[in-house]
């Protein structure tokens, strides 16, 4: 990515523009990773609405959404989601925090 | 424009020009010798003579935060302090700046603590003056109210767009009755003219972030503007001080030059103690003596080259400094000028430094004719020190 000159940017340093977060990758914060095992999946959407980064991702396009996975773009590794997993309390977490070997 | 002739302390004819502007918002917590301004704009507010939002807030840092949110909501934003107050507002004021916003403040300036002081000096508004702020400084009421007038037109002019501190000196004109004029409410607002924000947090429209995370591969490009900012402000003062001059018949520049041309001596003084030099002045003027006086009224940014102009060729200069800039080689108006005259093209004069007045000590007709006795002394071969003392028992 090209830096831009001082004579380009908006005095003060300010965004104009919305929902750039997007562009900000802050996945390399992580120590710990969240795995997950599709098998345990109950698609309760929990994770997605827990997760601080929006980093969950899935499938909407059929009549329920399907959990699919987790974005490593943006999943700073708290953990929240695999926290809040229901199947968790159960022995069999959908999501389970891993230490991440880089 | 016929104006009124009033008599006014230097506190409530700040809150006239304050009131004459009409913010949307103020944000203010009470401090001596600053309390009694809000105390009239308060009075405004509650008398409905403003539709001004008053913010009566817990501390100053938190005065200094309500209004950033303010500003950058697109409010034209008051406030005021001294002191400990403005200390305490540090952190925010740098935010202020960065942020562009211009936050029209009046610093009534008193000594910072330790010991406890309520009395006038410069510690307080000296040591935020690299925090980006434009800083005026008054030699009476009428110019603390004139000062706070312009302070608008200056700082949300477009090509500034920073806040301003309206400084004047703590009791001596705070809160000293003294007959000044006053522009009418509508002239002053015609002059002022309404607040246009270059951005809005309240835009839903265009929704805007504002100071966000700014790290090593961006923040230095985002003080390019703030620096440059500055160096645009010296015609925009000279431009707004010009206009309020046809408009009032008060002619301001970046300084003033009092009996300064033909002078061999010139003494450099900032606030309500120029007062007292001029008639100093004036005795040494009958007697012969060629001295004269550089009144400093926009001190950020520092017009370097005007008074590296006004300063050069004359014999000898003597700074006053009523704020000491501890372990610093003289005080920080002397530091700015000695550094102005480094460039002088016909020889640097001799510059002597003088702090002075700390912590409310008077300074009379007799400690300036000391400091003129001693500019005539260097003037002969005399030497002395570069930094001195004035008017503390040794």
């Amino acid at each position: 990515m090209s830096l831009k000159a001082a004579s380009e940017l908006q005095d003060a340093g300010i965004i104009t523009e919305s929902g750039n977060a997007e562009e900000y990758k802050t996945g390399d914060w992580r120590t710990f990773v969240p795995r997950f095992v599709e098998e345990n999946c109950i698609h309760c959407m929990f994770c997605w609405i827990w997760c601080p980064d929006s980093a969950i991702e899935i499938d909407s396009t059929g009549e329920k959404p399907l959990m699919k996975g987790i974005n490593l773009d943006h999943c700073k590794g708290c953990g929240i989601c695999a926290h809040e997993c229901p199947p968790a309390r159960k022995g069999n977490s959908a999501l389970v925090m891993v230490r991440e070997e880089k | 424009m016929e104006q009124k002739l009033v008599a006014l302390t230097g506190n409530d004819a700040v809150a006239y020009a304050f009131k004459q502007a009409r913010p949307h918002v103020a944000s203010a917590f009470p401090i001596t010798p600053q309390t009694e301004m809000m105390h009239k704009f308060a009075e405004f507010v509650a008398n409905d003579e403003v539709d001004t939002e008053l913010i009566l807030v817990e501390s100053e840092h938190s005065a200094m935060s309500a209004a950033v949110g303010a500003c950058a909501a697109g409010a034209r934003t008051v406030t005021a302090t001294s002191s400990a107050g403005f200390a305490l507002m540090w952190e925010v004021l740098y935010l202020a700046a960065s942020l562009r916003l211009p936050i029209a403040m009046a610093v009534v300036n008193r000594a910072l603590s330790g010991n406890i002081n309520i009395h006038n000096d410069h510690s307080d508004a000296m040591g935020g003056r690299d925090a980006g702020w434009i800083q005026i400084y008054a030699e009476n009421a009428q110019e603390a109210y004139d000062n706070a007038l312009m302070a608008f037109r200056i700082g949300e002019h477009p090509e500034v767009r920073l806040p301003v501190m309206i400084n004047y000196d703590g009791f001596i004109i705070s809160h000293t009755s003294e007959a000044l004029f006053m522009v009418d409410d509508a002239t002053a607002y015609d002059f002022v003219g309404p607040f246009k924000p270059a951005y809005s947090l309240l835009n839903v429209e265009n929704p805007i972030t504002v100071g966000p995370l700014d790290l090593t591969d961006y923040y230095f490009e985002h003080k390019v503007s703030e620096l440059e900012a500055h160096q645009k402000a010296f015609d925009v003062v000279r431009a707004i001080s010009e206009e309020y001059g046809r408009l009032t018949g008060r002619h301001y520049e970046l300084f003033e030059s009092y009996r300064l041309d033909d002078a061999e001596l010139a003494l450099v003084i900032l606030g309500s103690t120029a007062g007292t030099a001029k008639d100093v002045i004036d005795d040494y003027r009958r007697r012969g003596v060629k001295v004269g006086l550089l009144k400093v009224r926009l001190f950020r940014p520092f017009p370097a080259a005007e008074i590296l102009a006004a300063l050069s060729g004359k014999q000898v200069v003597g700074v006053l400094d009523k704020s000491a800039s501890f372990g610093g080689w003289g005080g920080p108006v002397f530091t700015e000028i000695r550094s102005a005259l480094y460039q002088s093209p016909n020889g640097r004069p001799p510059i002597h430094n003088w702090i002075y007045g700390l912590g409310g000590r008077d300074t009379d007709m007799k400690q300036i004719a000391e400091v003129i006795d001693s500019l005539q002394a260097v003037s002969q071969g005399e030497p002395r020190e570069t930094i001195n003392l004035l008017g503390v028992r040794l």
